[in-house]
């Protein structure tokens, strides 16, 4: 398994898709953040869907972590694309065969995957979490915001709190997005069909029917992300452990079937 | 131990109601060189695979290096293979997708640098996968087969796309690590390729094995083939009855007639063709090639 897991990182550490997707992670992270502060008199709002996070919330002990939690479910969204695509490749080009050749015990493979991509997940929050809170540190003073309260005790346990909700949420998308790529066995039709539920079909769904945001995967693991709360048009809010049940039950069951299919079926391509 | 490489036994594989290979039974000995021949569609590659554990068989059993195909982690780690031609990520060089195929098997990628000088690729090493010539990717897809330093190679279509001299420098290589004790287990649709290095052969059609044996012995069970050309090429139909009265199988094939017999015949031949006025331009009596002895078996021509 092991074996497996550094052999995936080889994989992941080329340059074009290593850097390529830091970069990402970086640029959006700055620029969620920023928007935060650079935008706190703007009528229009502040961060995502118009919503206005005024001075005084930022100002409190999570006001650091704002930046942050807003980009959580966007790092989500990252994560989905790189796992389903990591994972779809192998059926494309062919190169499953070869791996099932050096190493014939296919759960093996498929957790050796996914501690790397995970590790890969890992680095990307870690960053993200340095440059959303760096640019909220260096954006603060010039929006008049207080940033007494960010590093102090309950400071200190808001960044934890977030990182560690915004693993779970990221993880959760990246399970998902490798599900997609063992049962669709294409990276575009993975990403595709994954980006495209979670980012419009949720959306029309919630928008229809604002409470199905309750039983919707995307919804929850950015509820997750976000420490609990409305990620839907209606702010009504999804309770974290309501959230953390739901898209646990969902990644599971998911993860259930795939590495069944996995396992069991004929490596014919 | 045993003392065969691969032994299967009545292996079968149906899609639905499609039989991709039916009750094949066959011995590979060991520290031979097999060639494993049949028609496009006729299992091959379905047989590979089942041996290397990629698909399950519907039916039957089998055993690689003595070790039953129901557990391919038992023996996979000292089997190399290329299956359906060479497969690796396109945005790695060469040698990282070796490296990368090392560290998942646990060997170690100092092998590497060796391997890709063993086959030629020393100096494309570094280069990404995606800029190899068909020719350079099936060179890789060898020796990512030879990473585990293999006791059995199984290599399907080696020498597709490669130029005389590197389908010569593959078969130095096969003859050099068989007479190092590793069995190699070969498909390929060249079938003057399988005869000039096989010891064994396993000839299979419609996924059926119709043939299974040692490659001289086949050739032997042969009978010479006496071909004739005729000045005039309106005679060969004329030839052919002559053949035929006399109680000989022939062929009017390429421009001549091929008569199944013995070659002391076409003395007798020529004399029956020069008394019906027929004056042959030439008369070879010769032992037919794999790939007439493969036709005349499968009957695919």
């Amino acid at each position: 398994m092991w074996n497996v897991a550094f052999a995936e990182l080889r994989k992941l550490r080329r340059p074009t898709l290593f850097f390529g997707t830091m970069g990402a992670v970086v640029f959006f992270s700055a620029l969620f953040s920023s928007l935060l502060f650079l935008l706190i008199d703007s009528p229009q709002g502040n961060s995502d869907r118009g919503r206005v996070v005024s001075r005084e919330v930022l100002g409190l002990a999570t006001g650091g972590v704002q930046g942050f939690t807003s980009v959580g479910g966007f790092l989500g969204i990252i994560a989905l694309c790189v796992f389903a695509a990591q994972t779809a490749q192998e059926y494309t080009y062919g190169t499953l065969r070869n791996l099932l050749v050096r190493q014939p015990g296919r759960l093996r493979i498929l957790l050796g995957k996914f501690i790397a991509m995970k590790l890969f997940a890992f680095i990307m929050i870690v960053l993200s979490a340095i440059v959303s809170i760096g640019a909220s540190v260096i954006l603060a003073p010039r929006a008049n915001v207080s940033t007494d309260l960010w590093f102090g005790s309950d400071g200190r346990q808001a960044i934890f709190t977030t990182f560690i909700n915004v693993i779970i949420s990221v993880i959760g998308f990246g399970t998902i997005g490798m599900v997609l790529g063992l049962l669709l066995r294409s990276p575009i039709s993975s990403i595709s069909i994954g980006v495209l539920w979670l980012l419009i079909v949720e959306n029309l769904l919630v928008a229809v029917k604002n409470s199905w945001q309750n039983w919707l995967p995307g919804s929850q693991l950015n509820a997750i992300a976000a420490g609990g709360k409305a990620v839907g048009p209606v702010a009504d809010g999804i309770e974290y452990s309501h959230a953390l049940l739901v898209g646990g039950i969902y990644v599971a069951i998911g993860a259930t079937i795939a590495s069944f299919l996995f396992v069991r079926r004929d490596v014919a391509n | 131990m045993s003392n065969t490489a691969i032994s299967v036994t009545d292996l079968s594989k149906k899609y639905g109601e499609q039989v991709a290979v039916s009750h094949a039974t066959f011995e590979v000995p060991l520290g031979t060189i097999c060639g494993f021949v049949g028609p496009n569609g006729s299992g091959k590659t379905t047989t590979m695979r089942m041996l290397l554990g990629l698909i399950t068989p519907s039916g039957g059993t089998g055993e690689i290096l003595g070790e039953s195909i129901k557990h391919p982690e038992k023996y996979l780690p000292r089997v190399g293979a290329m299956i359906e031609g060479p497969a690796f990520y396109p945005a790695l060089s060469g040698k990282e997708n070796l490296n990368v195929l090392a560290t998942l098997g646990g060997f170690s990628t100092d092998r590497v640098q060796r391997l890709l000088e063993q086959v030629g690729l020393a100096d494309r090493g570094k280069s990404k996968f995606k800029t190899y010539s068909l020719g350079m990717k099936q060179r890789l897809g060898i020796a990512a087969a030879l990473l585990p330093n293999p006791q059995l190679l199984m290599l399907d279509e080696p020498t597709n796309g490669l130029d005389p001299e590197g389908i010569q420098e593959v078969r130095a290589l096969l003859r050099s690590l068989a007479n190092n004790g590793t069995s190699v287990f070969v498909s390929s649709h060249l079938l003057s390729e399988l005869e000039l290095i096989s010891d064994y052969l396993i000839m299979l059609r419609k996924g059926e094995v119709v043939f299974t044996g040692k490659m001289s012995d086949l050739m032997l069970s042969q009978q010479p083939v006496i071909i004739a050309k005729s000045a005039k090429e309106n005679e060969l139909v004329l030839l052919l009855a002559i053949a035929e009265k006399a109680g000989h199988h022939a062929t009017i094939r390429d421009g001549a007639v091929h008569v199944q017999g013995p070659a002391e015949w076409a003395v007798e031949f020529n004399r029956a063709a020069f008394s019906a006025g027929i004056t042959l331009s030439q008369i070879t009596p010769q032992l037919p090639n794999l790939e007439e002895t493969f036709f005349e078996i499968t009957g695919e021509k």
